[in-house]
């Protein structure tokens, strides 16, 4: 398992690589930092203002250079230069994955528990009106864009808060600016109700899809022979449904999971757009507006890191949920 | 020479077989048919999408409003003069609608056509060669496959100046690579068949047995996955709009006109709330419609197993 998670490692530092100098190439080539510089300021920049910007952000060398002194500089901490002056990329980057993260973990930890929880209840009882009814739900989900839910949401929000006179669901950041009492409880609290509201927005299309999956491989896993032969021991159905049944259906569920983590950091720029988080999205966003090169390869390299880690992680479960799933 | 004589001619008459079988023979292009026919969600949907597909297309040279002439009346609700109402501008919103759909629709068919081509033929030609150009194609599909749509979609269109084939030719350039995967697995037990042997014994060339017999088969699973490329294909663009990277007034599309008419939720719902809807039913009929083509394609994915 051990010598399996090393070369897996291993393995994916080529396609790391492969992956982020294509992605550097496009990022280049997109936009023209030193043309936005010249003219999107008031007044215009002097000629020798202009060169020396150029000159800061390298955009004179060739690409191919300038990737390997980037990716050379990455490992050594330094992220290269942003477009806008005293911005450190990395401190940016960090300061906003912790933002970030507490979001994208709650709405997949919430969008898998429920995803089981009515793919296999849905799956039990196949053809149900409870069935048809949590099909139905999941087929709208799907088609619901996340921005217009999450707009809804935020005005669900508001008039809740209105209603009940709390200030508890936060509509706006991801904490409150300022705090009347200000104890580790209340910050607490505080984070929480800022974050109930994205978090159903992210995990609600996840949620959506990784139950269609549950209830497809549930279904499939309940038709098996060994299933059978479990419930013609004499062994429970209860017991024989989570204990034998669901662990193998949960195998793509896994990689489903995997393969989705790039849509929901995705999901997750639309949702902090419109929650008015200053989480990576508003990098990603703002970094595309001002043609800031190394700031989105930041993001992008950070997010392919995330993706590829998720697929590891993803790797290893199959071994612990099937065992008959050896590495070695 | 003498002794053979043509079936069918006057010596060996055969009994025409229909006396024997009443059945009709059903060719693979009717079985399917067939069966999509009858799946009852997959009809309603097909039917609305073809409504909304006309409406959106056909609707702006009947209607009396264009989406970007100012009309006298400012933030109307609903009435018979303008059935989704008028922005706080004045614009009419049943024009605006038509129009969004329209470029939204636009879009997500010409990302589901283009990915869709790529993909089937880089697919088909990495599954037919095998050996070294298939691993060398499918890396370079799987490296596309590890970009995140949203976020490289964002930074390339945010210098598209909003022009709708621009967009689709992102979005599509980042999806090709799932089409491919799939054709490539299905065209890898195709070209194992006999009718494959049998065009290469006939000195067919390899290109003549690509697309004249690996693709066409291969239209099953190409169909359901352009289908569910048009579902991705809207909801992609019109998130690409919405956060301000997409289509660019005054053009407009559904993402932008929900995005234009968030602040005015409780003023002006009917704003927010029609073109939302109207993805929403786009991509709900699309999903329906893919559904059915999968089932009509592949029947043995309808298990009834207790």
């Amino acid at each position: 398992m051990l010598a399996y998670t090393v070369r897996r490692i291993l393995v994916s530092i080529p396609v790391l690589i492969a992956s982020t100098f294509i992605v550097f190439l496009v990022v280049v080539n997109a936009g023209d930092p030193v043309a936005n510089f010249a003219t999107s300021r008031q007044p215009p920049p002097s000629k020798a203002a202009v060169a020396a910007f150029a000159r800061h952000i390298h955009a004179n060398e060739p690409a191919v250079q300038r990737y390997w002194n980037w990716i050379t500089g990455v490992l050594h901490g330094d992220w290269g230069p942003s477009v806008q002056p005293n911005l450190d990329i990395g401190h940016d980057l960090f300061t906003r994955f912790r933002v970030t993260v507490t979001l994208v973990a709650s709405a997949m930890i919430i969008a898998l528990v429920l995803a089981v929880i009515f793919g296999v209840f849905s799956a039990l009882r196949q053809y149900s009106a409870a069935d048809y009814t949590i099909t139905f739900f999941g087929f709208l989900f799907l088609a619901m864009p996340v921005f217009w839910f999450a707009v809804l949401l935020k005005q669900a929000g508001i008039w809740f808060n209105e209603q009940t006179g709390s200030q508890f669901l936060g509509t706006i950041g991801e904490k409150s600016p300022y705090l009347p009492v200000d104890t580790t409880w209340n910050e607490f609290t505080d984070r929480i109700g800022h974050l109930v509201l994205p978090t159903i927005t992210l995990a609600l299309v996840s949620f959506a899809s990784w139950t269609r999956y549950t209830r497809a491989s549930m279904l499939e896993v309940m038709g098996s022979d060994y299933v059978r032969l479990a419930r013609a021991k004499g062994l429970r159905r209860g017991t024989v449904m989570v204990r034998h049944a669901l662990r193998t259906a949960l195998i793509p569920l896994a990689t489903v999971t995997a393969l989705d983590v790039a849509i929901i950091l995705g999901g997750a720029v639309i949702t902090e757009t419109i929650f008015q988080w200053h989480g990576m999205g508003e990098m990603l966003v703002q970094s595309a507006s001002t043609v800031d090169v190394y700031r989105t390869m930041a993001w992008l390299l950070l997010s392919a890191v995330v993706v590829i880690g998720f697929n590891l992680v993803a790797d290893l479960l199959y071994a612990v949920l099937d065992p008959r799933i050896r590495y070695d | 020479m003498t002794d053979i004589e043509a079936p069918g001619s006057a010596g060996t008459q055969l009994p025409p077989s229909d006396h024997e079988f009443t059945v009709r023979q059903r060719s693979q292009t009717r079985l399917v048919l067939r069966r999509f026919l009858r799946h009852r969600a997959a009809m309603v949907s097909l039917v609305v999408f073809v409504l909304i597909l006309l409406w959106a297309f056909i609707g702006p040279h009947l209607w009396h409003y264009s989406y970007r002439k100012y009309t006298p009346d400012n933030s109307q609700p609903p009435s018979w003069k303008h059935p989704f109402g008028t922005d706080s501008s004045g614009y009419d919103a049943y024009a605006q609608v038509m129009r969004g759909t329209q470029t939204s629709l636009k879009i997500a068919i010409l990302i589901a056509l283009g990915s869709t081509f790529v993909g089937a033929v880089w697919g088909a030609v990495a599954g037919f060669y095998r050996g070294f150009v298939d691993a060398v194609m499918m890396r370079v599909a799987d490296l596309v496959l590890t970009l995140p749509l949203f976020a490289i979609a964002l930074v390339i269109s945010s210098r598209s100046g909003g022009s709708w084939y621009w967009i689709a030719a992102v979005i599509a350039g980042l999806t090709w690579a799932y089409v491919s995967r799939v054709v490539r697995s299905t065209v890898l037990s195709l070209r194992e068949k006999e009718f494959v042997e049998a065009a290469k014994a006939l000195g067919a060339s390899d290109a003549r047995i690509i697309f004249r017999h690996l693709l066409p088969n291969s239209l099953g699973p190409i169909i359901v996955n352009a289908t569910v490329l048009v579902a991705t294909g809207i909801l992609t663009e019109t998130a690409l709009s919405f956060v301000g990277f997409g289509v660019q007034p005054p053009d407009t599309s559904l993402g932008l006109l929900v995005s234009q008419a968030q602040t005015a939720v409780d003023t002006r719902p009917w704003l927010f709330y029609i073109p939302g809807a109207f993805i929403i039913a786009i991509a709900l009929t699309i999903n329906f419609i893919g559904d059915g083509l999968r089932d009509a394609f592949d029947p043995r994915q309808q298990r009834v197993r207790q």
